[in-house]
C-alpha cells in the first residue's frame, strides 16, 4: 500500500547535521581567506564631517563609498532603494555602515577599527512612533515620515457608531523582538572567472543578486549567489544579508580575494534588524447587548530609518487586525513610521503576530468588561466560509475553529480548569485564536514572483529538483523530495534538492511568507506528474513548470481590496499559568494547540514547526525584552536578551486538523508563520485571568505584572 | 606562545598557542574540528560544547592554557562511537534536528548526561540540556531524542 504523505520519515539532513558533518558558512575553507568587518557610524542622526583612518599595514583595506566601481550606485536595490551601501552624508540610525575593514587577521582588524575616527555634526533624533510622526528629527521620508499610510473600510463604520450605546477605547503595544537564529549572519565573497560569487547564509539568494547588481554596475548574470546551509533565519536572513553583501561585493571588487564576513553575537544582536514594534489604538462601539457594532483602529509600526519591507509588514498587520472574527463595520488606519531607529524588518509572521496580538487582547478586554468569558464572546464572531474578509474579499476556506477548540479543550481539560480557577486566583488559562494568510499578499505571486521550477531525470533514474528556496531548518530539503517521491513512486533517496546556486537553478522565489511548501511545493507536485508521464521519453528528461494563479482569487493592490490571500492556516492555542503572588514570576503549566495546515506533508516536521514556533512566540510574549534607548538596543548579549531554554516551558500538546487546500501539494497550506501567531496573546490572556487585571503590552515580564497589579 | 600538550579525542597532541587563546579557536581553526560551533562566544548558547575530562564545557570560555594535560572530546571523536551513533540516530528519528546549528552541542550535552544518568526523567533531561540554546525546535523533540537514546542505548554509556 502507498504510504500516506503525512507519515513521518527521517529528515534527509538530520544525520549529517547531528554528526557535525554539515558545513555552515564559517566552517568552509578558502585559500588566502580575508576577514571583513563593518565599520559603523555610532550616532543615530548626524552629518559626517570627516572620517580619519590610520595608515593601514600591507594587506589591509578600509573600503568606503569611494571604492564603489565607476557607474555603480551607493544604494542597495531592495523593495525600495533608499538604504545606502555606505552612509551618504547623513547618518540616519545608530550602526549604519560607513565602511568595511578587510585583512588577514581578525584581531588586527579590531585594533584598526578602534583607530578609525569619525567626526560628526549631531542632529536632532526621533525614536518613537510619535516622535517620527511629529517630524522631531525632520523629514526622514516624504512629507510626513509615513512610508505607508493605508485605510481599510468594511461595512459602514459611521452607521455602526450611530447605533452604539457605549464606545470602548484602549491602546495596546508590542515590543521589539530579535530573531536569535543560532548561526549569526555570515557571507563569503570572492571573484572567479569574471564573476562575483557570494556564498550566503540567507533565505533569498536571488534577492542578494538583485540587491548588489546596481552597486557593482554589472549585469545580474555576472553575479552568482550560492546558498550555504543556513543555521536558522526566521525572517532575519530575508533582506538583511543584502545589507552585508553590498559592501562585501565592493570589497571583493577591490581586493579580489575571498573575504568572509561573519558577525559575532554581540554585533548581531546590536546591529541587525528586529521585529517591528507596534501600537494599536482601538475605538469599539457596542450595542446594549454588548455586540460589536463598529470598530475603528489606528495601527502604527516603528519602521526605522529605511523602508525595507515595512509597508508589506504593515499590510499584513492591518489585514490581521480582526484576527479570526467577522466584524461588520470596521475602519483601520495603518501607518509605517520612519524614525531614527534601526530599520525593522521581516520576522516570522511579518506583521501578523502584532496585528493578532492587538486584536486578541482587545476582544478579550471587551469580553471581560462585559463579564463574559473571552472564549464565549469571541466564538460569536468566528469567521465562516463565505463571510467577508477585512479587505472585502471572500473567505474561501472551510473554517474549523469550533472543532479545533473542542480538541484543545479535551486535551487540556480546559472546561474543568476554568470552572476551578477564579479570575485573580493566581492561576489562569488563556486561549487565542489566529489565522495566517498563506503566501504572498494578493497577486504578488502572479505579478512579482512568477515562480519557475525545473526537474531533471538523469540516465541512472535519479531525479534532481532545481529551485531557489532554501533549507533553513523548516525541512524543505525533505518535504520537496517527499512530494516528488510520492508522485513518482520512487524512493526519496533517488531525489535530490540541494542548496541553490543562482547560476544553476531557476528562480522559484524567496523563502518567505509561508509560501515555499504551498506554492513551490505545488510546482514540485505538478512537475513530478509531468515527469512521470514523460519518464520513458528519453534517457534524460527535463521538465520546467511555471506558477499558475488560482482561479477566483481577485486582488487590487492599489486599493488593497479583494482576496488578500488564497487561503489561510488556522490555530487555537491554550496556555495555563500560575503567577507567584510575591514575585510575579510566571510558571507555564500547560500548552495545548490545534492547527489547520491543510494536510501535513510530514507530521513530525509539522509538529517540530509547531513546537518551535509556539515556544518562540512565548518568548516574544513573556521573556524577550528588548529595550531601545538613545538609538541603541540595550540587550546585546544572550545573557541580557533572554530566549527560552529547555527549562522555561512544559512540553506541549500539538494536534492537527485535516482541511485540504486544493492548490497546495497534496492539500498542504503554509504553516511556518501560523504557528508563531498565537502564543503571545494566549500567554498574556492567561496572565490576565490569573491576576484579574488587564495587560496592555508584551513582553509580560514579572516587572510589568507587578506594575499592573499595583494599578487601581 | 607556549607549547600545550593534551589528549584530543583519545590522541595525544600538542599545539603552539598563547595561553589565553580560546579552546574553541584552536579546535575550529588550527585543527579544523568544525562540529564545534560558535553561536555566541560568551558562554551562553552551548553550541561550542565539548567534554573536558568528561565534563561538559563551553569551549569558547576555556583558555587553551588550562587544557594542558587534560582530555578533550569533541563530536568528531564521538560520532562514530556507540554513544555518538546512538544519540545521532535517536535525534534523527525523533525530529530533534531542524537548522542543525545547535545540534552538535546538544549531542555533546546528551552524551554528558547519559554517561552519568542512563535513565533520566524529563526534568533531568531538561536540566542536562539547559545550557544549550535551540531557537528552532522548542526542545520537545530534542528531549524525546534523548529519551529514545536512553531506551535504545542500554548498557553503552
Ligand atoms: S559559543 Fe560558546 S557558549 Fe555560545
Ligand atoms: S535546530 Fe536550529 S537552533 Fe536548534
Amino acid at each position: 500500500m502507498k504510504k500516506r504523505i503525512s507519515d513521518s520519515i527521517r529528515r534527509v539532513d538530520a544525520f549529517d547535521k547531528a554528526g557535525g558533518i554539515t558545513k555552515y558558512i564559517s566552517d568552509m575553507d578558502f585559500e588566502d581567506l580575508q576577514y571583513g568587518r563593518l565599520v559603523r557610524a555610532l550616532r543615530s542622526h548626524a552629518r559626517i564631517k570627516s572620517i580619519k583612518s590610520p595608515k593601514l599595514p600591507d594587506g589591509y583595506y578600509f573600503i568606503t563609498k569611494d571604492d564603489i566601481p565607476t557607474g555603480g550606485k551607493n544604494e542597495i536595490q531592495q523593495i525600495s532603494n533608499d538604504w545606502p551601501v555606505f552612509v551618504k552624508d547623513e547618518v540616519l540610525f545608530y550602526g549604519e555602515t560607513v565602511g568595511m575593514l578587510v585583512g588577514p587577521d581578525r584581531q588586527k582588524i579590531l585594533d584598526l577599527e578602534d583607530a578609525i575616527s569619525i567626526e560628526y555634526e549631531e542632529l536632532e533624533e526621533a525614536f518613537s512612533i510619535d516622535e517620527g510622526l511629529a517630524l522631531k528629527s525632520g523629514k526622514i521620508y516624504g512629507e510626513d515620515n509615513c512610508y505607508g499610510d493605508y485605510h481599510l473600510n468594511k461595512g459602514d463604520v459611521k452607521k455602526g457608531f450611530a447605533e452604539a450605546v457605549t464606545v470602548f477605547e484602549e491602546e495596546i503595544n508590542t515590543g521589539y523582538q530579535e530573531h536569535v537564529y543560532m548561526e549569526p549572519q555570515g557571507l563569503v565573497g570572492y571573484y572567479e572567472n569574471g564573476k562575483y560569487v557570494i556564498i550566503a547564509s540567507s533565505q533569498c539568494p536571488f534577492y542578494i543578486k538583485k540587491a548588489i547588481s546596481p552597486v557593482l554596475n554589472t549585469d545580474q548574470d555576472n553575479i552568482v549567489i550560492k546558498q550555504a546551509t543556513t543555521g536558522g533565519a526566521f525572517g532575519g536572513k530575508e533582506h538583511f544579508p543584502d545589507i552585508i553583501a553590498a559592501p562585501l561585493a565592493v570589497a571583493v571588487d577591490v581586493i579580489r580575494k575571498p573575504i568572509q564576513v561573519v558577525f559575532d553575537r554581540k554585533e548581531d544582536l546590536s546591529f541587525t534588524a528586529k521585529r517591528h514594534p507596534s501600537r494599536g489604538i482601538f475605538r469599539t462601539g457596542l450595542d446594549a447587548k454588548g455586540n460589536i457594532v463598529a470598530m475603528d483602529v489606528d495601527v502604527t509600526i516603528n519602521a526605522g530609518a529605511y523602508m525595507s519591507c515595512s509597508n508589506i509588514v504593515l499590510q499584513r498587520a492591518i489585514f490581521s487586525i480582526n484576527s479570526v472574527y467577522d466584524i461588520a463595520n470596521v475602519h483601520v488606519h495603518g501607518r509605517s513610521v520612519a524614525t531614527n531607529a534601526f530599520p525593522s524588518d521581516a520576522f516570522r509572521g511579518f506583521g501578523a503576530p502584532q496585528g493578532l496580538f492587538l486584536a486578541e487582547m482587545h476582544m478579550s478586554h471587551i469580553a471581560r468588561n462585559l463579564g463574559i468569558s473571552p472564549v464565549e464572546y469571541k466564538r460569536r464572531y468566528f469567521m465562516k466560509k463565505g463571510d467577508t474578509t477585512i479587505t472585502n474579499g471572500i473567505m474561501h476556506d472551510e473554517v474549523k475553529l469550533e472543532e479545533m477548540l473542542e480538541k484543545v479543550y479535551a486535551a487540556g481539560s480546559i472546561e474543568e480548569k476554568l470552572a476551578e480557577y477564579t479570575p485573580g486566583s493566581g492561576r489562569g488559562i488563556g486561549i487565542s485564536f489566529y489565522q495566517h494568510g498563506a503566501g504572498f499578499t494578493g497577486n504578488g505571486e502572479q505579478e512579482i514572483i512568477k515562480a519557475k521550477l525545473k526537474m531533471l531525470k538523469h540516465g541512472d533514474g535519479n531525479v534532481e529538483i532545481l529551485l531557489s528556496n532554501v533549507e533553513m531548518g523548516q525541512g524543505l530539503q525533505t518535504t520537496f523530495p517527499k512530494i516528488a517521491a510520492q508522485v513518482l513512486e520512487i524512493p526519496i533517496e533517488m531525489i535530490s534538492c540541494d542548496n541553490p546556486d543562482t547560476s544553476k537553478v531557476p528562480n522559484s522565489g524567496p523563502t518567505v511568507a509561508s509560501r515555499s511548501l504551498m506554492v513551490v511545493g505545488k510546482l514540485v507536485e505538478r512537475a513530478s506528474r509531468e515527469l512521470k508521464e514523460r519518464w520513458d521519453e528519453d534517457e534524460e528528461v527535463e521538465v520546467l513548470v511555471n506558477y499558475i494563479h488560482p482561479e477566483g482569487c481577485e486582488w487590487d493592490q492599489a486599493t488593497l481590496q479583494g482576496d488578500a490571500y488564497p487561503t489561510y492556516g488556522w490555530g487555537v492555542c491554550a496556555i495555563e499559568v500560575e503567577v507567584d503572588p510575591a514575585t510575579a514570576e510566571v510558571e507555564t503549566k500547560g500548552i495545548w494547540t490545534a492547527h489547520d495546515v491543510g494536510v501535513a506533508i510530514d507530521e513530525m516536521i509539522v509538529h517540530g514547526q509547531v513546537n518551535g514556533g509556539v515556544i518562540q512566540a512565548l518568548g516574544y510574549g513573556s521573556l524577550e525584552k528588548l529595550d531601545y534607548k538613545d538609538g541603541k538596543f540595550q540587550q546585546n548579549t544572550l545573557a541580557d536578551y533572554i530566549i527560552p531554554t529547555s527549562m522555561d516551558f512544559p512540553m506541549m500538546s500539538s494536534q492537527l486538523i485535516e482541511n485540504p487546500y486544493e492548490n497546495g501539494p497534496f492539500g498542504a497550506k503554509g504553516l511556518g508563520e501560523l504557528v508563531f501567531d498565537g502564543g503571545a496573546s494566549a500567554f498574556a490572556d492567561a496572565v490576565e485571568y490569573a491576576i484579574g487585571k488587564k495587560v496592555y503590552k508584551i513582553p509580560v515580564t514579572p516587572e510589568y505584572i507587578m506594575e499592573v497589579k499595583n494599578r487601581d | 606562545m607556549t607549547e600545550i600538550a593534551f589528549v584530543l579525542n583519545n590522541k595525544k597532541i600538542s599545539v603552539e598557542a598563547e595561553g589565553a587563546t580560546r579552546l574553541l579557536d584552536i579546535l575550529r581553526e588550527d585543527l579544523g574540528l568544525t562540529a564545534v560551533k560558535e553561536g555566541c562566544g560568551e558562554g551562553e548558547c552551548g553550541a561550542c560544547s565539548v567534554l573536558k575530562d568528561g565534563l561538559l564545557v563551553n569551549s569558547c570560555m576555556v583558555p587553551i592554557g588550562t587544557v594542558a594535560g587534560c582530555s578533550i572530546e569533541t563530536l568528531e571523536g564521538l560520532r562514530n562511537s556507540d554513544e555518538g551513533r546512538c544519540i545521532i540516530d535517536a535525534f534523527a528519528d525523533s525530529g530533534a534536528v531542524q537548522c542543525g546549528f545547535c545540534t552538535p552541542g546538544m549531542v555533546m550535552a546528551s552524551i554528558a548526561l547519559l554517561r552519568v544518568n542512563a535513565h533520566p526523567t524529563i526534568d533531568e533531561i531538561k536540566v542536562g540540556l539547559s545550557g544549550n540554546l535551540c531557537r528552532c525546535t522548542g526542545y520537545d523533540m530534542i528531549i524525546k531524542g534523548v529519551q529514545l537514546a536512553s531506551e535504545r542505548g542500554e548498557g553503552i554509556w
